[in-house]
């Protein structure tokens, strides 16, 4: 733990450093017209004093987005439109109903392909074309075609965050259950197992180590496109709509707010599931 | 001294008569299996003719491609033979198989590394269906019969090769099939680890009384375990001889360096040089 401490300590403070020399330098342009504009003339420290406190930077600094995201989850209470929690939680359970989706449609994709062979020729082809359509063209039209049969909130968002989550899980539980070597297969074969013994002692256990990898990737993929499903829904709750309000606004320290946001949960979210990845393997005695 | 190697593969009559007589466990007449590959046609058995008797031990020699895996997955019904006739229990292979006649074991454990060595030993058991009283004593008894006992509780991955493999060894035998049949299931191991693994596979074989067919690529191994040797050489694969063993059931590892023992060893050698000039 200590280990890892320092290179990402340090990554951090390199990450912050470069911010606020861009920040300085982005935000200069803005000062330097205003100064012009009343006749001033700025010294270069006041020019950077006022770079850091501008209300509508084109880039915050890192101070900034930090006060902001203060005053909008400890300073709000957490049922308030400005809480960053609140729209964090509607982002968060939209994200959670989509993975759950995505993972089960994944993992039952998965087992079709490699139990069936009409689906290993025919159902790759298509789970992949389906991620090559960009999700923003894509999510409106899930939004509206779903509104018309009375489904909103929730569930539309939760399908555009599945339609992103599903394809990792395909592509690992395939992987996974394909695993066992066919001396393995054989093995069972020996013991004349059916069908039902063999996926259950042999190919879902083997597939355990694959699901996890894939469920990393399978639940950031999840908070993107719940973000994503937000934004054409009218920007009402969550953070994608707090991104789209802060556009329209020109809220830029709103928008890395909910940006930084959206990292932090996406942070925890593949944090858990390694967690629980680190649990259940030990558990299985695979992992030591 | 030396016999002519019987290119036919029938049997010359062994010198126990106990043996002679009892019942054929396996037997081929004129088997031939031919795969069909991106390069041609194969041919991996070519009029292979054999009776293994109840309680002898076979070993099948040869160098790879001679068919002794194949010949073995044929016994196993995990091929299935192009032309001939092989029974095992008088059944068909796949109906042996179905009634749980064998127990195999392959060259790599092949344990699952989530189950412990206990719990993979019950495995089969758990397949065919043993109640849990029936399980939880037979897993002992075999964990005992290749002393492993201790170890129950352990994974995989806490025990060396040579353990694996006799807890591979356990797991087939666990279910009481009548026959063992092992696919070089020492070649992976160190020559130490592999005498000592012998010696403890023949007071096995002694105490429980199994057929066994034992494929190896390891002269002194074959000639140390056998009761019976079957030579076979490539392209085809066929038997080129077929050596009843003179060696005395009780065999201590220093029998190795006895005439008797040489003996076969040479003659093994011979019938594996045999088939290999049929190439050149």
């Amino acid at each position: 733990m200590m280990r890892s401490l320092v290179p990402v300590l340090t990554v951090v403070m390199v990450i912050i450093g470069v911010w606020y020399v861009a920040a300085a330098w982005m935000n200069a342009t803005w000062t330097l017209q205003q100064a012009a504009r009343a006749e001033q003339q700025l010294s270069p420290v006041e020019v950077l004093q006022d770079t850091m406190v501008q209300k509508r930077p084109r880039l915050p600094a890192p101070h900034q987005v930090a006060v902001e995201l203060w005053e909008t989850t400890v300073e709000k209470k957490v049922t308030s439109k400005r809480s960053l929690i609140y729209h964090g939680w509607i982002t968060l359970s939209a994200t959670l109903l989509g993975f759950a989706i995505g993972t089960g449609l994944g993992i039952l994709l998965a087992v079709g392909i490699v139990y069936n062979r009409a689906m290993d020729m025919s159902v790759m082809p298509w789970a992949i074309a389906s991620q090559t359509i960009p999700i923003l063209a894509i999510a409106p039209m899930i939004i509206v075609v779903l509104n018309s049969i009375g489904l909103q909130g929730l569930v539309p968002k939760s399908i555009i965050s599945a339609y992103l989550s599903f394809f990792p899980v395909v592509v690992g539980m395939v992987k996974g259950l394909r695993s066992p070597d066919p001396m393995q297969l054989d093995l069972l074969k020996t013991y004349s197992a059916n069908g039902a013994q063999v996926f259950w002692q042999l190919r879902l256990p083997s597939s355990v180590p694959y699901l996890f990898t894939s469920l990393k990737v399978a639940i950031a993929a999840s908070l993107v496109g719940a973000i994503v499903g937000e934004l054409p829904t009218g920007a009402v709750a969550g953070l994608g709509a707090r991104l789209l309000a802060g556009s329209y606004y020109g809220q830029t320290v709103q928008i890395w707010s909910a940006l930084l946001a959206a990292a932090v949960l996406a942070a925890i979210l593949v944090g858990i599931v390694a967690l629980a990845e680190r649990i259940t393997l030990r558990r299985m005695g695979i992992a030591h | 001294m030396l016999n002519q190697a019987e290119i036919d593969g029938f049997a010359e009559p062994p010198q126990d008569r106990s043996v002679a007589t009892a019942p054929v466990v396996i037997g081929a007449e004129h088997l031939g299996l031919v795969f069909q590959t991106r390069d041609g046609i194969v041919e991996a058995l070519k009029d292979v003719n054999i009776e293994i008797r109840k309680g002898d031990f076979v070993s099948f020699i040869g160098p790879s491609g001679c068919g002794k895996t194949t010949f073995l997955r044929s016994v196993a019904g995990l091929e299935t033979p192009t032309s001939g006739q092989l029974t095992v229990n008088g059944m068909s292979p796949d109906e042996a198989r179905r009634a749980r006649a064998y127990g195999y074991v392959f060259q790599a454990a092949g344990l699952y590394p989530w189950r412990t060595l206990a719990r993979n030993v019950r495995l089969p058991l758990e397949i065919m269906g043993y109640s849990r009283a029936e399980q939880k004593e037979r897993v002992a008894r075999v964990l005992d019969l290749v002393g492993l006992s201790e170890f129950a509780k352990k994974y995989p991955w806490q025990l060396s090769g040579g353990m694996q493999q006799r807890a591979s060894i356990a797991r087939a035998l666990a279910f009481d099939a009548e026959i063992l049949l092992m696919d070089e299931p020492f070649g992976a191991l160190d020559e130490i680890v592999r005498d000592h693994l012998n010696e403890q596979l023949l007071a096995l074989w002694a105490r429980t009384g199994k057929t066994i067919g034992f494929v190896t690529h390891s002269i002194p191994e074959a000639v140390y375990l056998s009761t019976k040797i079957v030579v076979m050489s490539p392209r085809p694969g066929r038997i080129t001889d077929v050596i009843e063993s003179p060696l005395p059931p009780e065999r201590p590892l220093d029998i190795r360096d006895t005439p008797e023992f040489l003996t076969v060893a040479h003659r093994v050698r011979e019938g594996l040089r045999a088939g290999h000039a049929y190439e050149d």
